[in-house]
């Protein structure tokens, strides 16, 4: 029987089939995107049908607003890709064998992170993040320049290192569950381990958390382990660090605050909460002023990733229904608005043949479309009003000012820094002289103007439903 | 122990032995030893699995024991001594780290792992406790080598002995679904990335005659 959970799976995973074996590039890309769009209108059917979890796979409230965010996010790359891969084909960055390739690895890398999702089971879940991995691991190393293996082979080891320290903890909250719920699959599966939760071991779910914070926290890219993440973004194809940013980060911390869930349960384990709002607040203010001494405009969004994900994990750290509920806004908000910012970089880098800053300038002058692009996409991530952003950014802010205002101030602090730092390099790509080639981008602007849209939207007004959604998963998280 | 003391003290023998050929991996200077070493922990690994699956009675770890005898102990180790061969690197390794410090470092954090994890699962029982104990001894042992070399095939090594670990944990864990099979599969998948990332990153760095090539690396280097 298919229904739209195994749906979600099977339509990325045939299509990965299908673009490995299909050649020319035109094609490809349009298939591509149209196997996006029947995954993202598969996952958007979750909200009225509710399939049936089984041992494998579950879907609740929580993961359907990250499968209907990562399909969607998934869908407008894919039309980015498209015009992208276009641009890298003519100029010989990329020859046809390497874009089919690429392609099918696309559709592979929506498998494994909708496979994340949806599983049911942590070890298999384990798999499908492990799986996401190697596949992006593939991708950035697909120009095969210098830097371009360094990157993938950085991000390999430190990306295996925080998956073989998850694998630790997953066999060793299977250890602590294995008394309660007996050997066998049972002791795997989440909705069992939720229910068995406030018999296991403390002792061992501490050390299992420990475990997973830096596994999983490695793939979320939280500080001090965060090193493959400016690479990885710097040296792959913009359109997979749009993906790795706004999507893959999203599903490592969906994997860790499953785990956060369960702890929370259980009341003679460690509260999970002031690890993660520790690393949250260090990742944030160390990425803010990281930000300042940058020269490669896709690395310095990267480290504003790092920030943002700082800022999310402290949200969810102090759990509670707002902040939680702001966390979960800062999330959407920053998928939408950083793989807008890298639908433009990406174009913009194309047309001046360099990822450096100093060899851009005065690109409102020479291209309006892209350059007053970039400035909104940065003014939102900044956390400017009338962006999403602003909103939840002063969400987060306030909950923990009105909570724990000693932890306010450092994250405040953090986000001003970065505001100055991407203002300080936005003013020297974006304004002043032009330099650099003046040739006019072929490039699609509809995703990044979409994203900025919704974004702009959000910022004054969310639907009712959506915030009761958003209000109900937030409960959920405790 | 149901089955008795012998099953455990085997268990015991080769988890241990695990953690000593670990020990043995960090002062390999020369890139053939440490191959031959690794191929000697994943043969210790295969019999740890084996009698794992004999005490357990569970016949599907047999064939996890097998993998790793034939992928990790035969295939992966002759596999990197032919492309060592090939590329004329069989000298020694830069090690980061002096090999005394190295050993002192090792040492601590086997204590650390030994004192972690036999306070916390005071109340599992001793096999999977001591199992558990040695499996992170492992990993943590890996880690360690991963940090203290520079040269691509030995942090492979590092990573693979890391798995073994890993596996070693797996299996220790008495009763644990899919995962070993699923787990085992991977660790093939990435020893053949692994493997192919490497030969790209050679031919990069040591065959590439291209001048220009090497301009635009320098170019790019910030």
């Amino acid at each position: 029987m298919i229904d739209a959970l195994s749906g979600v799976l099977l339509i990325p995973a045939i299509a990965a089939a299908l673009l490995a074996a299909l050649p020319g590039y035109r094609l490809t890309a349009r298939l591509n995107v149209l196997a996006a769009l029947a995954t993202f209108a598969t996952a958007a059917s979750l909200f009225f049908v509710e399939p049936k979890s089984g041992p494998y796979l579950l879907i609740d409230d929580l993961n359907k607003v990250f499968i209907v965010l990562t399909t969607f996010v998934g869908f407008t790359t894919t039309v980015f890709s498209a015009s992208y891969i276009g641009h890298e084909i003519e100029v010989g960055r990329l020859t046809p064998t390497y874009v089919r390739f690429y392609h099918a690895m696309y559709q592979t890398l929506m498998f494994a992170m909708n496979l994340a999702l949806v599983a049911n089971n942590i070890g298999l879940m384990w798999v499908a993040i492990e799986l996401a991995t190697l596949t992006t691991v593939l991708m950035v190393g697909i120009y095969r320049t210098h830097e371009a293996l360094e990157a993938a082979w950085k991000y390999f080891i430190l990306g295996s290192v925080g998956i073989a320290l998850a694998l630790f903890g997953t066999i060793l909250v299977y250890m602590a569950a294995r008394p309660v719920l007996g050997e066998g699959l049972a002791a795997m599966v989440w909705t069992e381990l939720m229910t068995a939760a406030q018999k296991f071991d403390p002792a061992l779910l501490n050390l299992a958390f420990v475990f997973l914070l830096l596994g999983y926290g490695t793939k979320v890219g939280l500080a001090p382990l965060h090193a493959w993440l400016p690479d990885a973004h710097a040296e792959g194809p913009t359109p997979i660090s749009a993906v790795l940013s706004g999507l893959l980060l999203n599903v490592a911390l969906y994997a860790l605050l499953r785990f956060k869930m369960l702890l929370a349960l259980n009341p003679a384990a460690i509260a999970p909460g002031p690890l993660m709002v520790m690393m949250g607040l260090i990742s944030c203010l160390f990425a803010a002023f990281m930000l300042y001494r940058r020269r490669d405009i896709k690395r310095m969004f990267a480290y504003s990733s790092i920030e943002h994900m700082g800022i999310i994990v402290f949200a969810f750290g102090m759990g509670g229904a707002l902040a939680n509920f702001a966390g979960l806004l800062h999330m959407t908000m920053h998928s939408l608005t950083k793989s807008a910012i890298f639908f433009a970089v990406g174009h913009i880098a194309q047309v001046k043949g360099t990822q450096k800053i100093a060899a851009m300038g005065g690109l409102t002058a020479t291209h309006p479309v892209l350059g007053w692009g970039l400035v909104l996409g940065v003014v939102a991530i900044a956390g400017l009003p009338p962006f999403g952003i602003f909103m939840s950014e002063f969400l987060v802010v306030s909950s923990s000012f009105a909570r724990q205002p000693l932890l306010a101030i450092p994250l405040a602090l953090g986000i001003i820094i970065a505001l100055g730092g991407l203002f300080l390099r936005l003013n020297t790509i974006a304004f002043g002289e032009p330099r650099g080639p003046v040739a006019p981008a072929q490039a699609s602007y509809l995703p990044m103007f979409a994203h900025l849209a919704m974004v702009f939207v959000a910022g004054i007004y969310i639907p009712p439903t959506l915030v009761a959604g958003f209000q109900n998963v937030a409960r959920l998280l405790g | 122990m149901s089955r008795g003391t012998l099953s455990f003290d085997v268990a015991h023998l080769l988890a241990g032995s695990l953690v000593l050929v670990s020990f043995v991996q960090l002062y390999q200077d020369r890139l053939y030893a440490l191959l031959n070493t690794f191929a000697l922990h994943a043969l210790i690994l295969a019999a740890s699995v084996a009698w794992q699956a004999f005490v357990q009675d569970a016949s599907h770890l047999y064939l996890t024991a097998l993998i790793a005898l034939i992928f990790k102990a035969i295939i992966i180790p002759t596999a990197l001594h032919r492309i060592i061969v090939r590329l004329g690197i069989h000298r020694e390794i830069e090690t980061v780290v002096g090999v005394g410090l190295t050993m002192l470092l090792g040492m601590g954090l086997v204590a650390l792992s030994m004192v972690v994890m036999l306070r916390v699962t005071a109340e599992a029982d001793p096999l999977a406790r001591e199992d558990l104990a040695f499996a992170l001894s492992v990993v943590l042992l890996g880690l360690l080598m991963m940090v203290t070399r520079r040269n691509a095939v030995s942090q492979v090594v590092g990573f693979m002995s890391l798995e073994n670990g890993l596996v070693l944990a797996a299996t220790g864990a008495k009763g644990m679904p899919l995962v070993v099979e699923i787990s085992v599969a991977f660790s093939v998948l990435i020893a053949f990335i692994v493997i192919g990332i490497f030969l790209f990153r050679i031919r990069e760095r040591f065959d590439s005659v291209d001048v220009q090539a090497l301009d635009r690396f320098r170019g790019e280097r910030r």
